[in-house]
């Protein structure tokens, strides 16, 4: 793995024909330490989501401390729980409501394919209606990997396309 | 009361409601008419020796094609003053309506309509009875037997977004690159 940061840093501050392509990413650097989430907590993953965003495991290590409560100021969508079917109109709208760039993270089972409840009001996964980025397995997961997961994610942030227009 | 006196006591006060009383592990049940249920109920909450001041839970029980009559509704009752519980059920027909308890117990509103939307038994004198738990667009009654377990009505378009699907691809492989 090499040293991104560093990389881009230096290269940034000589002037060439790769301008564009190192721009994305410096901007992907900038991005991913710089996550704002909003957690859509409905179900007993919360309490993992707790245990991993206060002190003791501390997401803000990773830039993604801060939490939001309107989808507006928010870029990542942390589904955490399962969704019913008379809830998904909702999380869909407040995935639509977020502005660009955007990711969704699928917390646990039940956010990933619906866990144990497969009935008549538990929706199958919330990639049936939003478009999911990192999938986090576990009944509920445990922080670890739930870092894990915000890593990939990152990582993920990194190596893509961030247009600027 | 010990459960044994509480349904001694019953038949000996109510011998024209024809109820039938039993001990089933060591809690007193009644089994009523839907059509006495109404004098029942009350007589239980106004006379001071049974003074059932709480309604626990109902609940619906569906036999589907085990039994001819298919309902059973089964009401928790509970007395802060003595101390004793009593299970009433009642058994209700596909066609048949039972009395609304909302007068005397006002959480007998959410418990029938979370009945109604459940099981689909109707509850007559009910000041509002809609679904409590599943969505108004929702057809059928799902904890009936005869729904499908699998049968899913969702209110938004189930499907992956074609243009994401692409973005998501193009993205997965360069995360996996070698």
């Amino acid at each position: 793995m090499v040293n991104l940061e560093k990389s881009v840093l230096s290269d940034l501050l000589i002037p060439g024909a790769y301008y564009t392509t190192k721009l994305d990413r410096a901007m992907g650097w900038a991005r991913k330490y710089s996550i704002f989430m909003y957690p859509f907590v409905t179900a007993c993953c919360g309490m993992e989501y707790m245990s991993v965003a206060s002190a003791h495991y501390d997401i803000d290590r990773f830039g993604a401390g801060l939490p939001r409560f309107s989808p507006r100021q928010a870029d990542v969508l942390m589904v955490v729980g399962t969704v019913s079917q008379k809830l998904a109109p909702i999380m869909r709208r407040v995935y639509d409501q977020m502005c660009e760039p955007k990711w969704v993270i699928a917390f646990g089972a039940c956010a990933s394919v619906g866990g144990p409840y497969d009935n008549y009001s538990t929706l199958q996964g919330i990639d049936r209606i939003v478009p999911v980025d990192i999938y986090i397995p576990g009944c509920p997961p445990r922080p670890e990997i739930v870092i894990d997961g915000l890593m990939k994610l990152q990582e993920k942030i990194q190596n893509q396309k961030h247009p600027l227009i | 009361m010990t459960p044994e006196t509480l349904i001694s006591q019953l038949t000996q006060d109510f011998p024209e409601l024809g109820l039938s009383v039993r001990v089933d592990k060591g809690h007193a049940v009644v089994d009523v008419a839907v059509e006495k249920l109404s004098l029942l109920m009350q007589a239980m909450k106004d006379r001071p020796e049974y003074d059932f001041a709480m309604l626990m839970d109902l609940t619906a029980v569906d036999w589907f094609e085990k039994r001819s009559v298919r309902f059973d509704l089964v009401y928790h009752l509970y007395s802060v003053e003595h101390n004793h519980r009593l299970r009433v059920k009642v058994q209700v027909g596909e066609s048949q309506h039972a009395p609304t308890s909302t007068k005397l117990w006002p959480i007998a509103d959410w418990f029938e309509r979370e009945v109604w939307d459940l099981y689909g038994i109707r509850f007559d004198g009910h000041p509002n009875l809609k679904r409590i738990m599943m969505y108004e667009e929702f057809k059928g009654h799902p904890l009936r037997k005869d729904y499908p377990y699998d049968k899913r009505q969702p209110l938004i378009e189930e499907s992956w977004p074609v243009r994401n699907l692409q973005i998501h691809m193009d993205e997965a492989k360069k995360i996996h690159r070698p």
